[in-house]
């Protein structure tokens, strides 16, 4: 129970960096452990903190939340004893004042001219009471991501991107294993197959500025070279939107999502790489 | 398990073949050489060979989708995705070309992908993988490195217990089922990488195993995975300690030991042993079964009669028989992973249905049917020993079927003219009794009927006879019901007979005879000698002598020559349930046997009298 905890808290905090401190530089990618976020600042970054800015924003959702399917966890009684309330499917996690949690949130064009060195610390994908944890995360190219199994039971994790190599490893007892990708990619989806409800997202970019909303909806990516720049929100049933911003020194710049019920079951972009010098890189969902 | 060709073996001018290995320098060196092999002219053009053999299925743009493609599961490989099954590499790598070679040498067992080594010539293969090597950026990287695999552990006793164990630690039985028939729950839930849905591996038929069914690719699979599908690979756990190597290997061994040492052969005729002291099983366990043998029926899709069925999960049953002189009990086994319909493969139905849709008229449109098993046999035996069509009969020749029906408790005979049309027969003319068991993956279902039930609508059983009979099997959670299902062709079931007095009587006659035949070729040999004794005075009569020595001495040799293929010949007729054959064949061979050695020994005789 009090390893649990220390998961969650863990977890909390991943989530939490993302929406307070956002991913402005070093910061990037975040950790698994608290000791991460003071590490991992790398000293080579490109950008001059002085004249950095900021864009934080809203990403909500209006209209009827579609229903969750209750996931059956008999068959796996650790698990199930995990969850003080029936687990369900995580495809949509709204919260309070319309926010809309798990939306992958980057800079998808306006960086092209700047290389960002690779975090040294790694980003935790836990499997914890048979579910991903977080469900969506990103993750710098090069970053090793550790996929931890802290249920004692076999997992397997089945990456299938298609810009990156593919892995499929198993985890048949509690064990770390670390894997990365070379090439920039929204999204990258996990699956176990043991558990056919288990299923992740990994946004994997060559900068550090992404987040992944949380149930507020709050979104921040700081320290930003002043600029212009498209940033794009990615949902797993609701697709890609984007937003045009322009980043000035010591100034926050407002961006704001609103994905809605009619976009539900958009062909949601997956795999596919992510073309910062093409002009019009922007998608739209379609339907 | 077959060697690998080695990919340079074909000298320099393949090297140069193969994109990979072209170099400015090495251009330089063909330019500048004053002649060029035939081959390297008449350079592979791995495009054309592949639009010819491959796009059929594949796709000429090599993205699995084919004009065949909609009637394969699993689908054509997407050559686009560099995602392959078969590899020496790490998961997520690239095949090696020798890789990629194997799978299109061997094929891949199980799917609709043959083997090409018999039908393409070995320039057409390489420049095949060369081609499709072009159809991903991937394979612009650097080559992949193949894992260390180090040597197979020996197949010990301890091997394969230690094997047992770690297939409970590393859980192998969450998809495959504790006896490895596929069964596991996570079974139902799973799908390959393109989201079609994908059976776990039968561990007990090695044969059909992605990748070859030997101890050594096993442990591959293990080590790599197999890519695209929800199979992991177990490399990482020995990196991190959780298991060793040699576990690896002992796991390995004892996936091997599930399926039999060999392939099992396909025979024509089914031999239903002979009870004579023990009672007529009742029950799929009787102590009969563990001893009487197992005959390997396989089955295929129908695809003849539409609607067809192109995934059929049944893909052979295993039949055992035996009979008591009044009754036949009839035992037929196979692999099916659930007791259909079960709620939780209702799900892999309908997947099933959705990816197979065949387009026919009167496709099966929903899951949830039951198992089915059908028996058929010819409603009598037809003039000429002409048998039924093998779906079930035609106008002319009815078959007679038994059905076996997982939601329903028995089985009942019914008669059919063609695929669709079987009519129960009346419940007096009911004369089969069947017990059904299903356990870990597999359906057993025992058959028992009288020989001669004394109706005229059913196919009369005589001993020592041997009459017609086919199979058909249905998984119901696979999707299947009505003709789309999976058919075997014609086989026989021979009912063993006892053996007949003059069995017993006739060899001791044959000997006695045999052996005063050769008594009398003795005696000659002496007359024969005797005279050449006389006139030995004569070179030219020794060499007269020599002759016959050496003629006596070949008739010998070509006698016993021939009683040793008496033998092969009683021995092939005995395991094809004839017994007769077999026996008089066995007499044959040891009248032969005897001349030939009387043949021998009159010409020592004779040789031993000469000097």
């Amino acid at each position: 129970m009090i390893e649990r905890f220390g998961e969650l808290r863990n977890t909390a905090l991943l989530v939490s960096m993302f929406v307070i401190a956002g991913c402005g530089g070093g910061d990037g990618g975040g950790g698994g452990a608290s000791a991460g976020a003071a590490d991992a600042a790398p000293a080579e970054s490109p950008v001059d903190a002085a004249t950095a800015g900021n864009v934080a924003g809203m990403v909500t959702f209006s209209g009827t939340a579609p229903m969750m399917a209750e996931i059956n966890m008999n068959s796996e009684a650790v698990c199930a004893a995990k969850h003080s309330t029936t687990p369900t499917e995580e495809s949509f996690v709204g919260g309070e004042n319309g926010g809309l949690a798990n939306v992958f949130v980057y800079v998808k064009q306006g960086l092209e001219s700047l290389t960002f060195p690779t975090p040294a610390s790694a980003v935790v994908l836990n499997q914890d009471g048979c579910t991903y944890r977080p469900h969506v995360l990103g993750v710098q190219v090069g970053q090793d991501i550790t996929i931890r199994n802290s249920d004692g039971l076999m997992h397997n994790i089945n990456a299938s991107p298609t810009e990156n190599r593919p892995f499929n490893v198993s985890q048949p007892v509690n064990m770390e294993t670390n894997r990365s990708f070379s090439t920039a990619e929204v999204m990258v989806p996990v699956r176990c197959d043991v558990h056919g409800w288990m299923s992740s997202w990994i946004g994997v970019v060559d900068h550090p500025y992404f987040t992944v909303s949380g149930p507020d909806g709050s979104v921040a990516l700081d320290g930003l070279p002043p600029g212009d720049y498209v940033i794009e929100a990615w949902h797993e049933q609701f697709g890609t939107m984007t937003s045009n911003v322009t980043v000035a020194t010591g100034e926050t710049a407002e961006i704001s999502f609103e994905f809605t019920e009619a976009m539900a079951g958009a062909s949601v972009p997956m795999g596919e790489p992510i073309d910062l010098l093409h002009p019009d890189g922007h998608r739209t969902v379609d339907h | 398990m077959r060697v690998l060709p080695n990919l340079r073996s074909g000298g320099w001018f393949k090297v140069l073949l193969s994109s990979r290995h072209i170099t400015f320098s090495s251009l330089l060196l063909a330019a500048s050489l004053p002649f060029v092999p035939t081959h390297l002219g008449a350079q592979v053009d791995g495009e054309v060979v592949y639009n010819q053999w491959c796009a059929g299925c594949h796709g000429e743009d090599g993205a699995g989708t084919g004009p065949a493609a909609n009637t394969m599961l699993p689908r054509p490989r997407d050559f686009t995705l560099a995602l392959y099954q078969v590899r020496t590499t790490a998961t997520g790598g690239l095949p090696t070309d020798a890789d990629m070679l194997k799978v299109i040498n061997e094929g891949m067992p199980g799917t609709a992908m043959p083997g090409w080594e018999d039908v393409l010539t070995e320039g057409d293969r390489l420049a095949l993988v060369d081609y499709l090597k072009t159809f991903s950026r991937f394979f612009q990287d650097d080559p992949p490195t193949p894992l260390d695999f180090g040597r197979a552990t020996p197949e010990t006793d301890e091997a394969i217990a230690r094997g047992a164990e770690v297939y409970q630690t590393v859980e192998c039985w969450r998809c495959h089922g504790q006896q490895g028939r596929g069964d596991g729950e996570s079974a139902p839930t799973l799908n390959d990488a393109a989201g079609f849905p994908i059976v776990a591996a039968d561990l007990t038929e090695n044969w059909r195993f992605n990748g070859g069914g030997e101890v050594e690719e096993i442990y591959r699979v293990l080590r790599t995975g197999l890519d695209g599908t929800p199979m992991p690979t177990f490399s990482d756990i020995v990196d991190a300690g959780v298991i060793t190597n040699e576990d690896l290997w002992s796991l390995a061994h004892y996936v091997r030991r599930l399926s039999p040492e060999d392939e099992p052969e396909v025979r024509e005729v089914v031999t239903a042993k002979l009870l004579t002291d023990t009672p007529l099983p009742q029950t799929v366990e009787d102590i009969v079964w563990e001893e009487a043998e197992a005959f390997y029926v396989p089955l295929a899709g129908q695809i003849i009669i539409k609607p067809r069925w192109f995934n059929p999960r049944v893909d052979g049953v295993w039949v055992q028989a035996a009979h008591d002189g009044r009754e036949l009990a009839l035992l037929v086994s196979w692999g099916d992973p659930s007791e259909s319909p079960d709620t939780l493969w209702a799900d892999f139905g309908e997947r099933v249905l959705t990816t197979m849709a065949p387009g026919d008229e009167g496709s099966a449109s929903g899951s949830g049917a039951a198992d089915q098993l059908v028996v058929q046999f010819p409603q009598e035996l037809y003039e000429g020993q002409e048998r039924p069509y093998f779906l079930q009969g035609d106008a002319r020749r009815p078959a007679y079927t038994w059905t076996w029906q997982s939601d329903v408790t028995g089985a009942f005979e019914s008669i059919a003219r063609g695929m669709g049309t079987a009519a129960r027969q009346a419940d007096a003319e009911q004369h089969v009794r069947a017990t059904a068991q299903h356990a870990d993956g597999q359906w057993k279902v025992l058959f028992v009927r009288p020989l001669d039930t004394g109706s005229e609508e059913d196919l009369a059983m005589t001993v020592g006879q041997a009459v017609p009979m086919a199979f058909q099997a249905w998984d119901g959670d696979n999707g299947e019901s009505g003709n789309q299902g999976a058919v075997s062709t014609w086989y026989f079931l021979f009912l063993e007979q006892p053996t007949p007095i003059a069995v017993y009587v006739q060899p001791p006659v044959a000997l006695a005879l045999t052996l005063l035949f050769g008594l009398l070729v003795v005696r000659q040999a002496r007359l024969g000698s005797g005279m050449v004794r006389e006139l030995d005075a004569s070179a030219r009569r020794k060499r007269i002598a020599r002759t016959r020595q050496l003629a006596g001495m070949g008739v010998g040799v070509i006698w016993l020559g021939m009683a040793f293929g008496s033998y092969q010949n009683s021995r092939a007729g005995w395991e094809a349930g004839h017994a007769d054959l077999g026996f008089w064949w066995a007499i044959i061979g040891g009248l032969l046997a005897i001349a030939g050695l009387g043949a021998l020994v009159g010409t020592w005789i004779h040789t031993r009298t000469s000097k």
